[in-house]
């Protein structure tokens, strides 16, 4: 069976995405998962246990300054060299900015077509997309070279199957022209413990009806006790109330997560956009109009003050 | 510095859109268009540049007839040109297609600087500044909250997921604003007015030496096979606040086994 390629993402502080663990899944019943590793000295030996719980029987491992020290370019010519050495099936990538980018350069180099935002995929190359806001389903292929895709976080359940997987360093060959972006700095910003917006499996999201900054506290307070992680409508982020980053929406971040909640948002078009597809959808506002009821399995018509605290309370006397 | 923003004309985001029942592309003629949100940001930027810097800021669009409604809406803002790739071969191009169409058209025009939005609400790929670079040979810098520019060197501050980064390069560049690196301006009277006068330049793909048979149907490298609308959601159980509404509302997440 050809090999399916997975291109790993992970973070300093937590290690291989989640979305990564979900994209060998998917590779296995594709064909032989083979992780690519792309990254510092010593990233792939530190990764290397997870991915091979989740199947990799094969790890290629890319490290050093030359790839760590600029955006994508690099990235993306070692894996051209990999695709033409090993002619793999399909390569799978995140559906995340950098995977985005690393497939956008292959798919130039390779000449390939390119499907992003996908969010399953057949054997024969057949991939669906969910287009517009979520209202459009999309069933479209690759028609020029290999299935090269980018799989959006959250489309499937990753489920272990153990393997030992075999490291295969990859030189490192880059040219100058890939080296034009150079990162001078890298700032963390602290997140705490909370999961990754995108991968998180419950999203608590916070819109103008929560009022300031201070407020967000309860959306955090919510978000803590169901372990997910707290998103905000552009209004909010607009008014100061949250970071950009966690912008769910149109212009935001893209979430479809087992259960989203949405306190004091009203539920624009351009909100809806970010997460529509979530499984479970439920909201707060004292609007009994607020379009965001259209969508919501279970609202509760009311003041987010009194209620938001009330479940709060709740949840921890269940415990 | 000779600055070249790209411009997109979109379906309204805030309206209904969809594809056509014809031949599976994005349906530019029903819903209302309108310039790419993201795209403002880039204009304005381009414009700051300008005004700190000197120059020139172009505006190119590859896109249909109607795209020069979208044109004129940029100039207005106080771009200095346009060029707009018009050839009826182009419809049905995909996105690998559509950055070569691009990066020929940037070659021309010599740009030390291309500004362009971080990705575009319909089909909301994220890819066209990488794919441009890569053709061209040049930095992308993609995502930026903030672009400083001090001669040939640009220095761009980009969100991460973990925190945020910065990151140089030296011109000739691309670079992807995201909506939180300035508020564009309004259009002025005098703008709207000066942009009527404003020079359009259209290119064919014979202008640009690129062959029909390499974009648009012929040379999509990915095909839609289908599509359906999905079912809206329906709204479900809607309870009003009596007092007990945060207690409902857990019980609602354990009967969903969420607590
Ligand atoms: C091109 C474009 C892109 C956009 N992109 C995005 C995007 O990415 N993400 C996004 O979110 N928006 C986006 N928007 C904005 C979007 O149209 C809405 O303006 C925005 O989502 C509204 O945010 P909101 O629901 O928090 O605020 P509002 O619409 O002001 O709603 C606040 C809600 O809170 C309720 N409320 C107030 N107080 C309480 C209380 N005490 N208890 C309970 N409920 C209360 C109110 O009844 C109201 O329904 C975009 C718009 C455009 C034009
Ligand atoms: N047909 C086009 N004409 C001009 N610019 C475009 C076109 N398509 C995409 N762009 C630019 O590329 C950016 C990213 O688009 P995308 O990769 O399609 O999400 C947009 O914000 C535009 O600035």
């Amino acid at each position: 069976m050809s090999e399916v390629l997975v291109v790993v993402e992970a973070t300093r502080e937590f290690g291989v995405k989640k979305v990564s663990l979900e994209l060998l899944t998917l590779a296995r019943e594709l064909g032989t998962p083979a992780a690519v590793v792309l990254g510092g000295t010593g990233v792939a030996q530190a990764l290397a246990g997870k991915l091979g719980e989740y199947g990799a029987v094969r790890i290629y491992a890319a490290e050093g300054a030359e790839i760590d020290d600029y955006l994508v370019a690099p990235k993306a010519t070692v894996l051209a060299d990999l695709i033409a050495r090993v002619r793999p099936a399909t390569v799978l990538l995140a559906s995340s900015q950098e995977g985005k980018e690393i497939a956008a350069r292959l798919a130039v180099k390779l000449d390939n077509g390119i499907l992003t935002d996908v969010v399953a995929l057949d054997a024969d190359g057949t991939a669906t997309q969910v287009a517009f806001a979520g209202s459009t389903i999309v069933k479209s292929k690759v028609s020029k070279g290999l299935p090269l895709v980018t799989v959006r976080p959250n489309s499937l359940t990753p489920t272990p199957a153990a393997a030992t997987p075999t490291v295969e360093q990859l030189a490192v060959t880059v040219g100058d022209a890939d080296k034009l972006a150079r990162v001078v700095q890298r700032v963390a910003e602290q997140q705490g413990s909370r999961p990754e917006l995108t991968e998180a499996s419950v999203v608590v999201s916070g819109g103008r009806g929560v009022g300031n900054a201070d407020n967000f506290k309860l959306v955090e307070e919510l978000a803590d006790l169901l372990g997910g992680a707290v998103g905000a409508s552009r209004a909010a982020v607009d008014s100061g109330f949250y970071p950009h980053q966690f912008q769910v929406g149109q212009t935001g971040k893209t979430v479809s997560p087992q259960l989203y909640v949405a306190l004091g948002i009203s539920g624009a078009i351009q909100h809806r956009a970010g997460m529509q597809t979530s499984k479970t959808i439920v909201a707060v506002n004292k609007d009994a109009e607020a379009p965001i009821f259209e969508l919501a399995d279970y609202g509760v018509i009311g003041d987010l003050f009194k209620v938001v605290p009330q479940a709060a309370e709740e949840i921890r006397k269940r415990r | 510095m000779n600055i070249v923003v790209l411009v997109k004309q979109v379906p309204d985001s805030g309206a209904d859109r969809s594809l056509r029942p014809d031949d599976n592309t994005v349906d530019r003629g029903s819903a209302g268009n309108v310039i790419n949100e993201m795209d403002e940001y880039a204009i304005e930027e381009a414009l700051k540049v300008r005004e700190a810097h000197g120059g020139e800021v172009t505006v190119l669009t590859m896109g249909p007839d109607r795209a020069s409604e979208s044109i004129r809406k940029a100039l207005s803002m106080g771009p200095d040109r346009a060029v707009h790739v018009l050839d009826d071969a182009l419809h049905g191009s995909c996105a690998v297609a559509t950055s070569k169409v691009l990066a020929a058209a940037l070659g021309r025009l010599g740009a030390d600087l291309v500004i362009c939005g971080a990705e575009s609400t319909d089909g909301r790929v994220q890819v066209l500044p990488h794919m441009i670079a890569e053709r061209l040979g040049v930095a992308a810098l993609t995502g930026a909250r903030r672009l400083a520019v001090d001669g040939a060197t640009l220095t761009v501050e980009r969100q991460t997921e973990e925190g945020y980064e910065v990151v140089t390069a030296s011109t000739p560049a691309v670079v992807s604003v995201w909506d939180t690196i300035n508020e564009p301006r309004y259009p002025s009277f005098k703008g709207i007015m000066a942009a009527k006068k404003k020079p359009v330049q259209t290119l064919s793909l014979a202008d640009l030496g690129i062959a029909g048979s390499e974009v648009g149907f012929d040379g999509a490298t990915s095909t839609v096979l289908e599509h359906t609308r999905r079912p809206p959601r329906s709204g479900g159980t809607k309870v009003t606040d009596e007092g007990s509404g945060g207690v409902r509302l857990v019980e609602f997440l354990a009967t969903e086994k969420f607590v």
